[in-house]
């Protein structure tokens, strides 16, 4: 039986969309993905920007400006130091998000990597690696970042990697997941009945399935990373002072709460809108896509 | 089905050696060691070593651990440095108030979380699910301290109706904590409902738009019968899992609602034994977290294969 069809008979190609306008065609219509994406921007370009439009020095401290309440001069009011609460939000969220986007890049990475490796190999190393991370995801994690972090100082590359790899773990279980769901099916026993060499499998075959569901895992991850960083500067293990950061001052504005809640009020704003921001970003890419968000605890 | 059981409770126990090591070795790499937060300043050579040599510090870690390990399994976590008390003792009263906490948001935002997911499921994409799909999502994705100090400053400080920080005695009468325990057990409770209830729609609407009940729905059965009896069961089994997960994970978020109210739980008590480098405590510490951890897990695991028939005769690969 000849299996090749004549030349005639070839349908005349389709104009595809890629994937990714394809995508953004659908995220378009989400209201609230539209706003979350908004709100993400703008966040961003504050970060980039805030070193140059800041009004006021972020550390420089006054005896007598303390506890000011907000006015036309300082528009969020001034902190228990006697700095400007405006300059020290805008700044605050530099560190934060430098830190967890690296970490996440980092934790998908691997995470991502890992998964998609032991869902294709399988057998005993799959096994011995998943109790691991199993065990794993089922500890307090933020036990472990106090232990790490008190114990490596919390610099930057410190944190970065702390985040990076606890925030992995619940990666490999999901980009497992993820591969085993597709490695039983047909295109890919087709590419290994080809001949395929296990390389171009994962990575021409598999690869572009998985992204999908990293892609969205990219974007909680973060949000959650942004989470556990903000609560690690909280607690006083993350950012030292006099750094702007929004965990730290609102750490610092505990004292203060009764007569000068400003300090407190606008960096949980700019944190609240920023994490909400991401969580609907990431909520309408995962329905873009074809995902639903069923998704376990946050690890 | 026993065999299952048993099973679960072999992994369970391997999970708890897994983390115990991982503490081990993550306080092995805190810097100094128990001698050197024990002296202090007083630290000289001699003395340091004297003491190494009286606590067994001059043992090989592999030694030490199995020796850590064993007095553990009896009960005995040692002697708590900056406080010269038995760890078991300092664990004790604190492990009693986070429970307290913990097990007041589970009894009271389980029930609310299972009605909120149903009805948002059973609405969705319409003006009450909406809502409720808002509002969790908004108080999923805030950190833990944003929310108490949001709820500090209007129920401590404008309105006045509940203390902001716990001034109590860790050690006082259940009915003495009460009025301090409500604002924390709020914060706990908002988060832990948004977490379930987002599962739960979910799992509602999966099981809605299944097969089998669109199968009763246009055999004539009624809505009422179709939700109660054929989706709500199917709907609420693997919510049990989830939310064991969440109520686990949620405990770690524990540590930061005490800190904000100065709640004198374990997670107070885990970040003062750091600060003070109390490496004995910060292990009993961990070990006692990951144990009640364990035990929820279990526990869901077991209530899971109880109610489901599916799963007591499924390989469990």
């Amino acid at each position: 039986m000849a299996v090749v069809a004549p030349a005639s008979e070839k349908p005349a190609p389709i104009r595809r969309r890629s994937r990714l306008s394809e995508t953004w065609l659908y995220m378009r219509q989400s209201k609230s993905g539209m706003l979350g994406l908004t709100i993400l921007v703008f966040h961003i370009l504050i970060a980039l920007s805030s070193p140059l439009i800041v009004p006021f020095d972020p550390t420089e401290i006054s005896a007598s400006l303390k506890n000011l309440s907000p006015s036309g001069e300082h528009l969020f009011g001034t902190d228990q130091f006697g700095r400007d609460v405006f300059t020290r939000v805008l700044l605050g969220g530099r560190i934060a998000l430098a830190i967890t986007l690296t970490a996440t890049v980092m934790a998908v990475t691997w995470g991502g990597t890992l998964g998609i490796l032991l869902g294709f190999l399988g057998g005993r190393i799959d096994e011995a690696v998943m109790r691991v991370v199993d065990a794993l995801l089922a500890a307090p994690y933020i036990l472990f970042l106090l232990l790490i972090v008190s114990a490596l100082g919390s610099s930057n590359r410190v944190l970065i990697f702390t985040l990076g790899f606890f925030y992995g773990i619940a990666v490999v279980r999901v980009a497992r997941a993820a591969t085993l769901d597709f490695v039983a099916r047909d295109f890919i026993t087709a590419a290994r009945a080809r001949g395929e060499r296990r390389m171009t499998i994962v990575l021409r075959e598999l690869l572009p399935n998985v992204m999908d569901i990293l892609l969205v895992e990219f974007a909680m991850r973060w949000s959650w990373m942004l989470l556990a960083f903000s609560s690690l500067s909280f607690l006083g293990f993350g950012v030292s002072p006099p750094t702007p950061d929004w965990g730290l001052m609102i750490a610092e504005s505990r004292k203060a709460l009764q007569f000068a809640p400003w300090t407190a009020i606008f960096p949980m704003i700019a944190l609240g809108t920023l994490v909400i921001g991401i969580n609907l970003a990431a909520d309408a890419v995962a329905k873009a896509l074809g995902l639903d968000r069923t998704q376990g605890a946050p690890v | 089905m026993l065999k299952l059981i048993v099973r679960r409770l072999f992994y369970s126990l391997i999970t708890l050696l897994i983390i115990a090591v991982v503490v081990f070795v993550a306080v092995e790499f805190l810097p100094g060691d128990t001698a050197t937060a024990y002296l202090g300043r007083e630290a000289t050579p001699q003395r340091l070593a004297n003491l190494r040599a009286e606590l067994g510090l001059d043992r090989p870690a592999t030694e030490r651990f199995a020796r850590w390990l064993g007095d553990a399994l009896r009960g005995d976590f040692g002697m708590s440095l900056a406080r010269d008390k038995p760890v078991v003792d300092l664990i004790g009263v604190r492990l009693r108030n986070s429970l307290l906490l913990g097990l007041s948001a589970a009894l009271i935002g389980i029930p609310l979380a299972l009605g909120l997911g149903i009805i948002a499921g059973l609405t969705r994409d319409r003006a009450p699910d909406l809502l409720i799909s808002t509002a969790a999502l908004i108080a999923m994705t805030l950190p833990e301290f944003v929310t108490a100090t949001f709820l500090i400053l209007v129920f401590s400080i404008s309105l006045q109706l509940f203390p902001a920080v716990t001034v109590v005695p860790a050690n006082a009468p259940i009915l003495e904590l009460l009025p301090n325990l409500v604002l924390p057990i709020v914060t706990l409770t908002l988060i832990m409902v948004a977490h379930i209830l987002r599962m739960v729609r979910t799992s509602v609407i999966d099981v809605m738009t299944s097969d089998y009940v669109q199968m009763a729905t246009l055999s004539g059965i009624s809505y009422r019968h179709v939700v109660l009896r054929h989706a709500l069961p199917n709907a609420l089994l693997p919510a049990i899992s989830i939310t064991a997960l969440t109520i686990a994970w949620l405990l770690g978020g524990l540590v930061i609602i005490e800190v904000v109210f100065n709640y004198p739980g374990l997670g107070t008590l885990l970040l003062d034994a750091i600060h003070t480098r109390d490496f004995p405590l910060v292990q009993g510490i961990a070990l006692a977290t990951a144990g009640v951890y364990v035990v929820v897990n279990l526990g869901a695991d077991v209530l899971t294969l109880l109610l489901n028939p599916r799963l007591r005769t499924l390989r469990t690969a």
